[in-house]
């Protein structure tokens, strides 16, 4: 094989002769290799590739591939891909790494469509409704207000709580939210009536840091919702007999997140610098230690889709029996991964199996604030203090990206359902939007009058974002 | 009026009359119809004492009345204080970096006021001989055309001399200043911020085109470091602010900002 290779000036790409033969590893997101070697021609296409990854892994014909080598995305033939690698002989093979892409696009989100005023306090939590129809703010003035997409308008105000309202959570099913307040207590509402259930529900001594409830495939009729406190406990609820069904005192100090993850554990990230992982009876099976500092946030790969599965655009019934495939397939056969985020400056990838962490990532120079897996668990976007936002690996947690443009701390971060843009929202009272592809900021999105506290970005029915932060306003942006 | 207890103890010995309690309920169903004549009939010092007894009685039940009322009252268990945060900011002490107040307040109070409103508005008039000191040169030191600037000035970087035989105004090198204590009148923090230039000295524009910086002056400073930004997104990295003290007596400037 003659090997016609022209001698460079750097900037040009030496392409290799059109009829040599490569051997080609494919190798799957996790790193594991999906087949012995192939032996390809130098002009393989995507395409092509993309026909013989799924004869050979055996995927759904909709499935659509991308291939990256070294983190460099093909894009029209093998040769070029080559070419980009100064160091690849013809005698290895060559390793192209698979990922599944999403089949549709969102639009970036450039404008400001509404500015929604009514609530009379800072707003301090943001939640659309899982179909995107509905947003629900919780806010200082103790209320939490409905706002209807269509119109931009608002439906109810509900209220019932005394004190700040920190948190809330729709229900998977989206027929109830769940909320949390400064003075300890839980409301259930049921929002076909927009009434509260019963009374608010007393048990934490202190307030309330964060809401879960059980996935949907675990529970089709979401009964359990999970909330946890500055009292280190985790209470465990039922929405339909209103009482606490367990507290499981699960830290000395006060637990700052918790997810209930899509294997039926719970997961706590507290301010004693662990994080439990508990079963929905209270007992622990794991307690993740290797943090300095508190654990600010915590995030699951698995999130987006245990909040959407078992909902699909256009139509608004639930399926549950497509939550629970969707939910596999995320899976892979393997453990759910957590990513934490800690005022130590680092953050950590762990697997609930072992107390240690699979992965340190460092790089920040202040706390960590906010963490968020992408959608298609491939990304990890951590939002900190020093002003910036990083972006890792999802799967072997190594750094990527520093995406810088914010002059304040970045508060929270959200991503859109097809994982090619971040929002994130700031102390300088903006919000950016950051593209995956070219990692760099999309659009600027200014317009709070301060500190901008809370983002969501619409899972399904997609392509508006909202926002609430100290000015009491709550403001909508779509493309 | 009763001596002893005389009556008590008949009362013990032999039990009370058969109808005390209906004679007792009659007279005292009674007494506001006596209490009513006598606050209509009676006349001079009697009226006076009775009515001031009565007034007293009354101011006592109304108290009674309210003590009652109030053990109605729910009390409200905890109010519902103001400066909402959220959850990951609730146990950290956020420092009050120097932030612009919410754009909101800052428009009514530029309608409210004037837009150059400085905190000091009047500053004393300053004659030649106090900021200027005479140079003589030339061979017999005859030519006093050449002057020296006793007060701190501020030389912008790319400023170049002209040759020194032209110069007219020395501003010699130990009074330059390119720093200035600047504070926020707001949230009463101070920063040493850079300075970019002398807007207005309110002695001479001369003394503005020469940089001079006395007390009153307004001069441009670099707030970039705070990190504040307009509603349009936009990063501010200017502002002006006003000298508050006597820099070349002091030796360093001391500055608010005009917010």
């Amino acid at each position: 094989m003659d090997q016609t290779k022209k001698k460079i000036k750097t900037n040009q790409i030496t392409l290799l002769a059109p009829d040599t033969r490569v051997f080609v590893t494919l190798i799957n997101p996790y790193g594991e290799e999906a087949q012995k070697s192939l032996e390809l021609s130098v002009n393989t296409t995507k395409e092509e590739l993309q026909s013989i990854l799924q004869q050979l892994v055996k995927t759904e014909e909709d499935q659509v591939y991308s291939f990256f080598h070294n983190n460099i995305e093909l894009v029209d033939t093998l040769n070029q891909l080559i070419a980009s690698d100064p160091e690849y002989k013809l005698e290895n093979t060559f390793s192209l790494t698979y990922h599944p892409q999403s089949l549709f696009r969102i639009q970036p989100i450039t404008r400001q469509t509404a500015a929604l005023e009514g609530h009379e306090q800072p707003v301090l939590c943001v939640q659309f409704k899982t179909h995107g129809d509905i947003l629900a703010t919780g806010s200082g003035d103790t209320t939490i207000r409905l706002w209807d997409m269509l119109t931009e308008t608002p439906i109810a105000t509900l209220q019932g709580h005394k004190n700040w309202v920190l948190c809330l959570a729709w229900s998977p099913d989206c027929k109830y939210i769940a909320s949390g307040s400064h003075d300890g207590q839980v409301c259930i509402w049921d929002v076909q009536t927009n009434q509260l259930k019963g009374q608010p529900l007393k048990g934490h001594t202190k307030w309330v840091t964060s809401i879960a409830w059980q996935p949907m495939h675990l529970d089709e009729e979401c009964t359990l919702v999970a909330s946890s406190s500055k009292d280190g406990s985790v209470r465990i609820w039922s929405r339909i007999s209103l009482s606490c069904l367990i507290a499981i005192n699960a830290h000395q100090k006060a637990i700052t997140k918790m997810l209930w993850g899509g294997q039926g554990y719970i997961y706590t990230a507290s301010e004693d610098t662990t994080i439990g992982v508990w079963n929905k009876s209270g007992k622990r099976l794991q307690e993740l230690k290797g943090h300095g500092h508190w654990v600010n946030s915590i995030a699951l790969h698995s999130d987006y889709t245990i909040r959407c599965a078992c909902f699909s655009e256009g139509n608004t019934d639930i399926n549950t029996k497509q939550a629970k495939v969707l939910y596999d397939k995320i899976l892979n056969g393997k453990n759910e991964r957590l990513v934490s985020a800690s005022d130590d400056q680092t953050l950590m990838l762990w697997e609930y199996t072992s107390s240690k962490p699979k992965v340190r990532m460092t790089g920040h120079q202040q706390q960590v604030n906010h963490v968020q897996f992408s959608p298609d668990g491939r990304y990890i976007v951590s939002a900190s203090f020093d002003k910036s936002l990083r972006l890792w690996d999802g799967y072997n947690g190594s750094w990527i990206a520093t995406l810088r443009g914010h002059v304040g701390s970045v508060y929270q971060v959200s991503w859109s359902s097809d994982s090619r843009y971040m929002l994130s929202a700031s102390k300088d009272s903006t919000l950016k939007l950051w593209s995956l592809q070219k990692k760099k900021l999309a659009f600027d999105l200014p317009g709070h009058a301060d500190e901008v506290y809370a983002v969501d970005w619409a899972p399904i029915g997609g392509e508006k974002a909202g926002s609430g932060g100290k000015d009491r306003r709550v403001k909508i942006w779509r493309h | 009026m009763p001596q002893h207890d005389y009556i008590e103890l008949h009362q013990k010995r032999f039990g009370k009359r058969l109808d005390t309690e209906e004679r007792a309920r009659k007279k005292a169903a009674r007494q506001p119809h006596e209490l009513a004549e006598k606050a209509q009939n009676l006349k001079g010092l009697k009226a006076k004492m009775f009515n001031k007894e009565r007034f007293k009685e009354k101011a006592l039940m109304k108290k009674q009345m309210l003590a009652h009322e109030e053990k109605d009252i729910e009390v409200n268990v905890e109010d519902v204080k103001d400066g909402a945060v959220p959850t990951y900011l609730l146990d950290r002490e956020q420092q009050q970096q120097s932030k612009v107040l919410t754009n909101m307040l800052k428009q009514k109070r530029q309608e409210k006021a004037g837009k150059w409103d400085v905190p000091i508005a009047k500053v004393k008039q300053m004659s030649e001989g106090e900021m200027f000191q005479v140079i003589e040169s030339g061979k017999r030191k005859q030519k006093s055309w050449k002057r020296r600037i006793n007060k701190v000035c501020f030389v912008p970087e790319t400023f170049t001399r002209k040759p020194p035989k032209f110069e007219r105004y020395i501003r010699p090198t130990g009074l330059r200043f390119k720093k200035a204590n600047v504070t926020h009148p707001e949230l009463k923090t101070t920063f040493s911020l850079p300075l970019l230039g002398v807007k207005k000295n309110p002695q001479s524009a001369l003394y503005t085109t020469l940089g001079v910086i006395t007390k009153g002056t307004v001069v441009e400073v670099n707030v970039s470091e705070l990190g504040l930004v307009t509603q349009t997104g936009k990063v501010i990295w200017s502002k002006y602010a006003q000298v508050t003290n006597n820099p070349e007596l002091d030796g360093c400037i001391n500055a608010t900002l005009l917010v």
